[in-house]
């Protein structure tokens, strides 16, 4: 209910945040489905593919959701409230671990992609172990839209 | 959590799903680009497949979801302007979506064939996956989803 008498000036921020937010996801969706594909064999070109999203499409991605969320909060005036809503705290701990994990995630992934263009080019713990972080930080996100839209109190 | 809240959640997961789908496709075919080996693009267009997976679900749920909330809030019309500049994009996006598909599928599919023929690199293969109404269709899938989120967010009208 709260789309239909925010204020104009809550758009862009609310904008940003939101593009972000989706790109984000999209990139990560890309990244869990090249190295779930790459689980097995071809390890070494969908880690490729994945390392790559994530660096120069998600972790972007990331600050500009992160930028937009604190404008938006700004805007919102929530500093000037005592008792934050349940759904605020879960966006910034989904944010802010799931940039940890991410960035983690990035390095990993950027790790095992040298390690398997060196050797064979089978599957590695380090790439497999992208691939979980992957999907954790992915699911983090998802719970985040929930929050962010069902709005917990 | 109300009604309002589960179909607010569910409409705006699937519009995700449809941005991870695009930014999927996006992706594959940026990659694609950098290569003329068979075998690798066979290899992006299994990746794909995800992506043709989240677009269809996602803007059916999209759709749906949409048009539930709009005749459950009582502060929204199915005729307001912004849902219908929605509806609009989403047959707009569907129109360029099942264009750039016909365009890359061909690509796939001689990828396939080419992989099981000795794999060597193609420039065939590479004309097709470096189609430029191709990279227009996928541009204008990002303008319009870009689209969406304006109407989303600004709601223009209302």
């Amino acid at each position: 209910m709260l789309a239909a008498i925010r204020p104009d000036s809550w758009n862009v921020p609310l904008f940003l945040h939101a593009l972000g937010a989706s790109i984000l996801v999209g990139a990560l969706v890309t990244a869990v489905s090249a190295e779930l594909l790459g689980w097995t064999r071809d390890s070494a070109r969908y880690l490729r593919l994945a390392f790559r999203t994530l660096l120069f499409v998600g972790v972007p991605a990331w600050f500009a959701m992160r930028v937009g969320a604190e404008w938006i909060y700004a805007k919102e005036s929530w500093d000037k409230v005592d008792n934050e809503p349940a759904w605020l705290g879960v966006g910034y701990i989904t944010a802010d671990l799931g940039g940890l994990l991410l960035l983690t995630s990035v390095i990993l992934a950027g790790l095992a992609t040298r390690r398997l263009a060196r050797a064979d080019g089978g599957p590695s713990i380090l790439a497999r172990s992208a691939g979980v972080l992957s999907v954790i930080v992915l699911l983090i996100y998802l719970v985040a839209l929930w929050a962010m839209t069902a709005k917990p109190s | 959590m109300s009604r309002y809240d589960w179909l607010l959640f569910l409409h705006v997961l699937s519009a995700f799903a449809v941005v991870a789908a695009v930014v999927l496709f996006s992706v594959v075919i940026v990659a694609g680009r950098q290569t003329d080996v068979p075998s690798e693009v066979e290899r992006l267009f299994r990746v794909a497949r995800v992506g043709d997976v989240l677009v269809g679900v996602g803007s059916v749920g999209a759709l749906l979801f949409g048009i539930w909330l709009a005749i459950d809030v009582d502060a929204y019309k199915l005729w307001d302007g912004w849902i219908i500049a929605a509806f609009v994009l989403w047959l707009a996006l569907g129109a360029v979506g099942s264009r750039a598909s016909r365009i890359y599928n061909r690509a796939r599919d001689r990828a396939r064939v080419l992989a099981r023929e000795g794999n060597a690199p193609s420039a065939e293969l590479q004309a097709l996956v470096r189609s430029s109404a191709g990279l227009r269709l996928q541009v204008a899938s990002v303008v319009i989803v870009l689209a969406f989120l304006v109407d989303m967010i600004f709601k223009p009208g209302a």
